[in-house]
């Protein structure tokens, strides 16, 4: 059965028609008085031109950009190179002897961390990885101004995943009413 | 009919041919990169507040010959079970008859590739061999959404085809000519009502058909409102789907070149064409300028085409016909009785 035809919209046709030219408009002849008749669009653009100026609020700070370890909190336990879908985060270490915690105590048995590496060419940024941590060894970092001519470069080790500890944001306080407290980010 | 190519009587058959084929290619191929880069990069964009292409040249005005450089070096694959000459053949089909509408445009009253008698009569004709290129383009590629935007891109033409020839019909009845080289005398002496100041662009005399034309010709051109033939989010991008590479910018390139073509042949029929009020028709000068003209005209024409793709978006497939054939083909009828009617009597 043919759907019936609403009737042509006339009016609202317009609309649509003033509402592109009005933006057209406005983009095109940013200026104000005299200067009107000057096109300037790169003024009248909402938009910024990325690498070459940074937008007024970069990045979001929640974004997920990349991901930071602090290698300090890691155990070696293997369960984010585990859980990750993409197989991309390489973990090798060795166990080794710590000193008590008191004195006249037993040595502890430690895992040492040899090698942790992400290989950002293969991360979905899923982070699945973060939230399984149980040691708060990883966090979420909006940087993401790390790409590389070459794909082999994406891999960053255990030093480069260290330095964007810096760049790690404090945890936002939660809502109203909460009882939780807020973690801190260990520096 | 005349064959002066430029007032040059020089030559033979061989040499004139030659010069149309240039002449041609040099329209299409500045018609289709002026609008691209006028229109599609910047129009829009602007319409959007953002910029656009701005890396390739000053403000990415060089960013088409980027994105040529990129179409040519891509691989010209055909499909394994297509019909592989038809496939291959396709967007020349479609390209030539843009090519031969170029032909039949005049430029000034000396610059002009053919002059022929029935001129509006040929180039309306010849723009719906492009039809029959995306039919074979649809049915060649093997592809069952290729298949569905080809028949749609078949019944869209057919249905706004008849529309556009009725609205063309008001202003052949008002020239009393065929000849588009008339038509443009006929709006620079003519009179509105015993009153010639500015001539009589057709556009004044005849608003309800440029509108039904301008309409009919969005449709011809699959513009947005009636994109239905390379509707992405339904059926991919109809029968361009399978394209790749060079093929799919002749593609590219007709869609565009027929839009320039179709603003020509719409400031030619209804806004003037390449004449100027008060300067005479047969001054030598008009040849230069008169391009110059037809190249104002046109954009202007483009910006309306444009600027309604930009705004609306797309009909239903059952609106298209029922809008044709319910509202478009019975306005036009109407029109032309109202011409003939204040034909007589005035």
């Amino acid at each position: 059965m043919p759907r019936p035809t609403p009737k042509l919209p006339l009016k609202g046709l317009f609309v649509g028609l003033k509402a592109t030219m009005g933006i057209f408009l406005k983009t095109m002849f940013p200026k104000r008085g005299i200067k009107t008749l000057l096109p300037a669009p790169t003024i009248g653009a909402v938009t910024v031109q990325y690498p070459h100026k940074s937008p007024p609020e970069m990045p979001a700070p929640r974004a997920r950009g990349v991901i930071a370890l602090k290698s300090e909190n890691c155990t070696v336990c293997m369960l984010c190179a585990r859980s990750c879908p993409d197989w991309c985060i390489y973990i090798e270490g060795h166990k080794t002897k710590a000193p008590p915690r008191r004195p006249g105590g037993k040595e502890r048995t430690v895992s040492a961390l040899d090698r942790f590496d992400i290989d950002y060419a293969l991360c979905m940024y899923c982070g699945i990885c973060v939230e399984v941590c149980p040691f708060e060894a990883l966090f979420w970092s909006p940087e993401f101004e790390y790409s590389e001519p070459r794909l082999a470069d994406l891999l960053h080790d255990e030093a480069r995943l260290n330095e964007w500890m810096e760049t790690v944001p404090e945890f936002e306080p939660y809502e109203a009413g909460s009882t939780a407290k807020v973690k801190k980010v260990p520096r | 009919m005349t064959a002066s190519v430029l007032a040059l009587d020089w030559g033979n058959y061989w040499q004139q041919s030659i010069f149309r084929v240039l002449g041609a290619a040099i329209f299409v191929i500045l018609g289709a990169g002026t609008f691209v880069i006028a229109f599609l990069f910047k129009m829009m964009s602007y319409m959007q507040s953002r910029l656009g292409p701005m890396e390739a040249g000053p403000h990415g005005t060089l960013q088409l010959v980027a994105e040529v450089g990129k179409w040519l070096q891509k691989e010209d694959l055909v499909p394994d079970r297509a019909d592989a000459k038809l496939f291959k053949l396709a967007p020349y089909i479609v390209l030539a008859s843009t090519f031969l509408l170029a032909v039949v445009m005049p430029f000034g009253p000396d610059a002009y590739f053919v002059n022929v008698d029935t001129g509006i009569f040929l180039a309306l004709g010849l723009s719906s061999i492009s039809v029959l290129g995306i039919l074979v383009a649809g049915w060649a590629s093997a592809n069952k959404y290729s298949l569905i935007g080809g028949l749609r891109a078949a019944g869209q033409l057919i249905a706004y085809e008849l529309p556009m020839v009725l609205a063309v019909v008001g202003v052949v009845i008002q020239a009393g000519t065929l000849n588009l080289q008339g038509i443009v005398a006929a709006q620079h002496e003519g009179d509105i009502f015993g009153w010639g100041g500015i001539g009589n662009p057709f556009i004044l005399t005849q608003l309800v058909g440029f509108v039904v034309f301008m309409v009919a010709t969005q449709a011809e051109l699959a513009q947005t409102p009636f994109d239905m033939p390379v509707a992405e989010s339904e059926i991919v991008t109809g029968y361009m789907t399978e394209y790749s590479g060079m093929r799919f910018l002749l593609f590219f390139i007709g869609e565009f070149a027929t839009a320039a073509v179709f603003a020509a042949l719409a400031s030619t029929l209804f806004l003037g064409g390449w004449a100027v009020p008060f300067v005479d028709l047969d001054e030598n000068a008009m040849n230069v300028v008169g391009p110059i003209v037809l190249l104002v005209k046109m954009m202007i024409v483009g910006t309306l085409i444009f600027w309604a793709r930009f705004t609306f978006p797309r009909f239903r497939e059952d609106q298209l016909q029922s809008f044709a054939w319910k509202a478009l083909i019975p306005i036009s009828l109407v029109n032309i009785l109202a011409t003939m009617v204040l034909k007589v009597a005035f």
